[in-house]
């Protein structure tokens, strides 16, 4: 790297390792936006800047964040060829950092699937294993991180779109606590569980990412007022005195034992390290998958709402008026997951049901963010799980619906609980990474970082193809 | 608590889709399916819990509604589907007897 000009040569070398491992519609399908010229007079910009704790650093953003230049389409037909009028907040904070925009990633639709299938670019592809999905719905992201084209990306978080990709993938994935980041530029989906989340190559590179997009944002009035703390550690510290809780629901009888096996041994490096193990239950943790798809899908019927073909994106005019070309937008423009979630939230909500399902619903997310509140008062400061039942499945196996929401069985709750989380590597099984996911209390992701840094430091798993 | 054709065709209304005939049956099969797996909420006792509608600091707080709109660095036209005079078109409503409009 030219020390004259080293963002242009970072950004080269993103683009030259595209092309490398075929990132585009024709290969992994990772990355479907990006335009080599304008990053380079992103990157010219920023080396006369010269500054910041990301200076000169190439990084992608999942499409339904909100970028200059490159579209924002949520990997949708209805937002086919829409180009936002404005930044998010998070791409904006990265850019004032000195890093350099250069690719717009792939997703499920909407972010809503869990394996990057449902989306109207065809699926992404896993850089461990092409044959194999790349998680979702983040998974563009997860795999352009994984493939080694950016040390950082964007992904977004509803029920484990960015931890469960970064499990597949054999990278670091972050959600943050709820309204520790400005969600100001993400089209949102379920907004009482949307967060934007990080992938890092590395534990370090993952804290310079949610440490540069962390903060209270005046454009988005649910973002907290908190101190942004450090959030790098070194890895090969001591964790006396850290009370590291194992909860039983999260290990049942059922659970694949190699992958049981991988995160007992990551337990067991933070005994070795000095941290006190302790079970704990969190006992509706079998509530999670109904009560996250009534939520979320309740959610998202309101928010998708805006997508009628008046403002922006595509119109279809049918041929019955006004209502006709609602009808035909929607009809045609939404693919088959978001609409059977429109419909699926729809029905939630509607009269007659409000009470049983969705009221329903909400009380018991009560009781699991309850059982989060008892854990952490009783002294626990963080609490291991594995990230996914299972590593990364193949393409194309045709789950049942509910069958392919199971995928978010250990990470919706953190999501319902608001609390913060991450995945991170910590070895494979058949040659296809497992991740270990790390939660702490509300806004100490602190706490979350300094743990999976000494994971990273013990195992040796750096993500991502070699 | 069976989902029926009846009950699609109602929501898909409601949410502005349009559905044919074998789409309906398949969303009939694939939302019952689901929702049975919902029915283990039925079994839980939440007499008394509050319900959680959000896990922000403060709720769902609003923004004050002042100041001058954020600036967007495209114009409206540029990627609204039909517009003129600063208006978006639409096609008329169906119940209109005018002809309806060509909008794009």
């Amino acid at each position: 790297m030219s020390a004259d000009y080293p963002a242009r040569e970072a950004v080269k070398a993103a683009f030259a390792r595209m092309e490398e491992v075929r990132a585009g519609r024709d290969g992994l399908n990772c990355v479907v936006w990006s335009d080599r010229d304008w990053s380079l007079d992103l990157a010219k910009e920023a080396d006369e800047r010269r500054g910041g704790a990301l200076a000169g650093v190439p990084f992608a953003v999942k499409d339904n964040i909100a970028t200059h230049h490159l579209p924002t389409t949520c990997a949708s037909r209805i937002l086919e060829g829409y180009v936002s009028p404005y930044e998010a907040t998070v791409v904006k904070r990265l850019r004032e950092a000195g890093a350099v925009l250069v690719a717009k990633t792939n997703c499920d639709e909407f972010a809503m699937g869990s394996s990057n299938e449902n989306s109207v670019f065809g699926p992404a592809r896993n850089p461990v294993d092409p044959s194999r999905v790349p998680g979702g719905s983040s998974g563009g992201s997860a795999a352009a991180v994984a493939a080694g084209i950016v040390p950082i990306a964007l992904g977004s978080e509803t029920g484990g779109s960015v931890r469960q990709p970064a499990a597949f993938c054999g990278v670091v994935g972050v959600k943050p606590t709820y309204g520790r980041v400005s969600r100001y530029g993400l089209v949102a989906f379920a907004s009482s569980l949307d967060q934007v989340g990080v992938f890092g190559a590395t534990v370090n590179d993952a804290a310079l990412g949610m440490e540069a997009i962390a903060g209270r944002d005046e454009r988005d009035s649910t973002s907290a007022d908190r101190p942004v703390p450090g959030l790098r550690f070194d890895g090969s510290q001591r964790l006396d005195g850290v009370v590291v809780g194992r909860p039983r629901e999260y290990f049942p009888e059922s659970l694949d034992p190699r992958m049981r096996e991988r995160v007992e041994a990551a337990i067991n490096v933070l005994r070795d390290r000095g941290a006190v193990v302790k079970e704990i239950s969190l006992e509706h943790t079998d509530l999670a998958i109904p009560v996250y798809y009534i939520i979320a899908t309740a959610e998202a019927s309101s928010n998708l709402a805006r997508f009628d073909g008046v403002r922006y994106g595509f119109r279809d005019n049918g041929n019955d008026g006004l209502k006709g070309m609602y009808e035909a937008t929607r009809s045609r423009g939404f693919g088959p997951e978001v609409i059977r979630r429109i419909l699926l939230g729809t029905y939630v909500l509607s009269a007659g049901y409000y009470d049983a399902y969705y009221r329903k619903a909400q009380q018991a997310r009560t009781l699991i963010t309850r059982d989060f509140g008892d854990a952490f008062d009783n002294g626990v400061d963080v609490i291991i799980t594995p990230t996914t039942p299972t590593p990364a499945f193949e393409i194309g196996g045709g789950a049942e619906p509910y069958e392919m929401y199971l995928n978010d069985i250990f990470t919706a709750t953190a999501n319902l609980a608001g609390v913060p989380a991450m995945s991170v590597p910590v070895g494979a099984m058949d040659g296809l990474p497992v991740g270990a996911q790390i939660i702490a209390r509300h806004f100490e992701e602190a706490k979350m970082f300094r743990v999976a840094s000494v994971l990273e430091n013990a195992l040796g798993v750096r993500g991502g193809v070699k | 608590m069976a989902v029926t054709r009846d009950d699609v065709a109602h929501v898909a209304e409601l949410a502005r889709i349009a559905l044919d005939g074998a789409r309906v049956e398949e969303l009939v099969r694939e939302l019952n399916g689901i929702l049975s797996h919902m029915d283990v909420l039925r079994k839980v006792d939440t007499e008394g819990v509050e319900p959680t509608a959000g896990v922000g600091d403060a709720g769902a707080p609003l923004r004050p509604d002042e100041g001058p709109p954020i600036p967007l660095d495209r114009s409206l036209e540029d990627f609204a589907p039909a517009m003129r005079d600063c208006f978006f078109l639409v096609p008329r409503l169906s119940t209109h007897e005018d002809n309806v409009e060509d909008v794009g």
